[in-house]
């Protein structure tokens, strides 16, 4: 539980047979990796903030999974997480990042200079584009584990760094509980505003404690630069704006980013990263870039083809629906975006998309004549 | 007060119990004195108290309303014994601001120890709770003697059925909030194996929630028995649904008149009812069950939580003392059009409520009739008012189908 070290020990006087959690009908991350051995190796430590194994697994023993859909099932409560309990961690990254290993080390590269294009995805056919990462403070535990006291104070050092930023970022925080009816109707009318989580994949980790304390949105009067402030992670960056150039969104995202770093630094504190797991974020699944690229492309043809989920496997993309995760596309317009997060780097996920949508929109071009597409036909990237 | 430590000593589970609560518990009564309950170690902490104290302005719970700063600063770093804190105490009322109509308790405890440890802000949420009981001064009555029960046959062309319910907690063992997965494992076999050696018209099956069959689960939602997973934030918050189904059952006996859930929000939630106006039975019923699993589990060196100030102990405030509802399904088409209704309720010490439980509203003038009370009053007492609440009620109802008037009752004791 939140800071309740001394739950822990507790639980130390029962065996740990007796404290296995029954994964017998879960199909996640998580539980393909937990044992009885690594359970009982494991189960004695904390991290120095008091997160113990039971606060990592929580959310994949009260969320058992989808035949379909693999979730990871676990989440880190400060960034000694993946430390202390990394025999459990490791597998689950190497198996959610596609076999990366514990001796890997991660490529960080935020120079838009580096990305190739970008600027000429065809608007006919792409509405808008987008790129979206996480960030967390070093020093401060993570939305799980946070008591309230470090969540203002990830909110004020947040805030008080995002005011200064100046030029096209130059922007206004709205605290969610300070918000005023209008304010809220224009965020919800920006399609901007967030909600207390429902997901009970997240609420199980206990990251909606004292909602809406120290919760809230930052964004530039142009409306095309965004952070949210300690949803599910402590900083949610994203860069916006609609049509097809990409490149254009990704300069302001790698702009904004690096500007806000610096800010940190100057007031002493840095972001969670090191050199084999990249960026350090709540959700394993988000490790590494934390990035996802994508747009909101109109591919009816494409996506009614037999080859389309082969395409986008090969090209490393995944798609959504435009509500964003668990929804379904409207209308042949479908959200497509990176699959990967770590092992590649920002300019390389990026890259991606742009070269990856890029075909797509060729591919959709020659079905609407009427023409095969077998000989676009990508290798495995 | 000697009384409820040497039951414990003499338990075989003293070794565990002991060992969970520290030296300083060898006083005698150490549980009714709160400066013998030796808090657990030190919580960790980052921030002073001031940037931690939770933002209460838009809240409207109990436990929002005597929060203070400085009683926030005073219990913050303590934990129970077994290491509950504070704030996991608080948090579902940090989390459920509440309702400008209903005004829900807003915290729980994670063990018996939470209303030693935590008396400064729970004593005064419990009064408020319960019309001004103050458990540093009062004590609380519990007589399950049903035979003291009068009028306990209600005319059954107005009654529909008749059901008490009320919970215990298995002493030595953590709460629902706080359980940890081996103690709620503790929970369940304890309970079922007390429950197996129920006899005649007692005995009965346990359904285990993870290991049920359709059959089976379809049987109990045809009877109405199966709980589902908590969805209410209220509950959700508190922890209280971790590790579901894992632990959770149900058990009933074969007339299906007794019945028994595991592990949802408190231990056990204990259940008498029947079809029709005999609340006598009902209640003969739930004291004859009750008194026997108690008899059943202390033959293992087990026992309920209790003490003479608070009762039986929940995870709850609003359930402490008996924690006992006492209800009927009443037809009372003239009286709930009355403008009167809601008053003769209340000098009765009486809630209305929809067939479908709390929050649920009537359907076809079918009410669920029941105490208000819980704590400072004892279980005979409480069915009594019921008893004699719905009779009254069911007075007033002929009165009206014979045009005659009916009287506003004085208020009834509180």
């Amino acid at each position: 539980m939140p800071f309740g070290n001394t739950h822990n020990a507790l639980k130390m006087k029962f065996t740990s047979s007796e404290e296995y959690p029954d994964l017998s009908k879960h199909n996640n991350h998580m539980a393909k990796v937990l044992t009885p051995a690594i359970y009982e190796r494991l189960r004695s430590k904390q991290t120095p903030s008091g997160f113990t194994l039971d606060d990592v697994i929580q959310t994949g023993v009260d969320n058992p999974g989808h035949p379909f859909i693999m979730t990871v099932g676990c989440v880190a409560g400060d960034e000694e997480t993946y430390e202390v309990f990394k025999e459990l961690l490791d597998p689950i990254i190497m198996d959610r990042h596609g076999g990366y290993k514990p001796t890997d080390k991660h490529k960080t590269d935020l120079n838009p200079a580096n990305l190739k294009g970008g600027d000429d995805l065809d608007p006919n056919y792409v509405l808008s584009s987008r790129v979206r990462t996480g960030r967390s403070i070093r020093g401060f535990c993570l939305p799980p584990h946070c008591s309230r006291g470090e969540r203002r104070a990830v909110e004020k050092m947040s805030v008080e760094a995002l005011d200064s930023l100046s030029g096209d970022l130059k922007g206004k925080y709205y605290a969610l509980k300070n918000m005023t009816d209008a304010e809220q109707q224009q965020l919800i009318d920006d399609h901007f505003l967030f909600d207390k989580p429902v997901s009970p994949l997240l609420l199980a980790s206990g990251m909606a404690r004292d909602w809406p304390d120290g919760r809230g949105i930052w964004h530039n009067d142009t409306k095309t630069f965004l952070v949210w402030v300690n949803e599910e992670d402590h900083l949610r960056v994203i860069s916006m704006q609609k049509g097809g150039n990409m490149k254009e969104v990704f300069n302001r995202f790698c702009t904004g980013l690096k500007k806000i770093e610096t800010l940190f630094k100057e007031k002493g504190t840095s972001f969670m990263w090191n050199e084999h797991l990249g960026y350090v974020l709540t959700c394993p699944s988000n490790l590494g870039t934390g990035l996802r690229a994508g747009v909101h492309v109109k591919i009816p043809n494409m996506s009614k083809h037999a080859k389309f989920e082969e395409v986008l496997k090969r090209l490393r993309l995944q798609k959504r629906g435009t509500g964003g995760v668990d929804t379904a596309a409207v209308g042949g317009t479908f959200d497509i975006s990176n699959a990967d997060r770590l092992g590649f780097s920002e300019v390389e996920l990026v890259q991606m998309v742009v070269d990856g949508v890029k075909l797509l929109i060729e591919m959709e071009k020659k079905l609407e004549k009427g023409q095969s597409i077998d000989d676009l036909m990508p290798a495995q990237k | 007060m000697a009384n409820s430590f040497t039951r414990i000593l003499s338990s075989k589970r003293n070794v565990g119990i002991l060992s969970l609560v520290g030296a300083g518990s060898l006083t005698a009564g150490f549980l009714l004195k709160r400066e013998h309950v030796t808090a657990g170690a030190n919580v960790r902490r980052v921030y002073p108290a001031s940037a931690e104290y939770p933002d209460l302005r838009k809240h409207n719970n109990c436990m929002a309303s005597h929060l203070t700063p400085a009683i926030y600063a005073k219990l913050v770093d303590k934990a129970t014994p077994n290491g509950y804190t504070l704030d996991e105490a608080i948090q579902t009322g940090v989390d459920n601001p509440g309702h400008p109509f209903i005004k829900t308790v807003g915290m729980v405890a994670g063990d018996e120890e939470s209303y030693e440890v935590f008396a400064d802000l729970l004593n005064p949420v419990i009064k408020e709770r319960h019309n001004g009981y103050d458990p540093e001064t009062m004590t609380h009555p519990t007589d399950l003697d049903s035979s003291k029960l009068t009028s306990g046959q209600f005319d059954e062309r107005y009654v529909l059925s008749s059901r008490v319910r009320t919970g215990r907690s298995i002493r030595g063992l953590s709460l629902p909030p706080a359980c940890t997965r081996a103690e709620r494992r503790e929970v369940e076999r304890v309970v079922v194996d007390a429950l197996a050696g129920l006899k005649g018209d007692l005995a009965g099956k346990y359904y285990s929630l993870t290991n049920m069959t359709e059959q089976e689960q379809q049987q109990l939602i045809d009877d109405h028995f199966l709980f589902d997973k908590p969805v209410s934030p209220l509950l959700t918050c508190s922890g209280m649904a971790r590790d579901w189904p894992d632990a959770r059952g149900i058990w009933h006996n074969n007339t299906k008149t007794f019945l028994i859930w595991i592990n949802e929000e408190d231990h056990t939630r204990v259940i008498s009812m029947e079809k029709g106006g005999n609340m006598k039975r009902v209640f003969d019923r739930f004291c004859a069950g009750l008194k026997e699993v108690e008899r059943l589990i202390q033959e293992k060196g087990w026992e309920f939580m209790w003490n003479e100030r608070l009762g039986y102990i929940l995870t709850c405030p609003s359930n402490l003392g008996t924690g006992l509802r006492a209800g009927v399904h009443v037809k009372l088409p003239r009286l709930s059009k009355d403008p009167r209704f809601a008053k003769i309720l209340d000098n009765l010490r009486l809630q209305k409520r929809g067939t479908g439980g709390v929050d649920t509203a009537a359907v076809g003038s079918t009410f669920d009739i029941s105490n208000l009370d819980r704590l400072g009053q004892s279980e005979v007492q409480l069915v009594q008012t019921v008893v004699d609440g719905v009779n009254y009620l069911i007075e007033c109802e002929k009165k009206l189908e014979k045009g005659q008037d009916i009287k506003v009752p004085p208020p009834n004791r509180k």
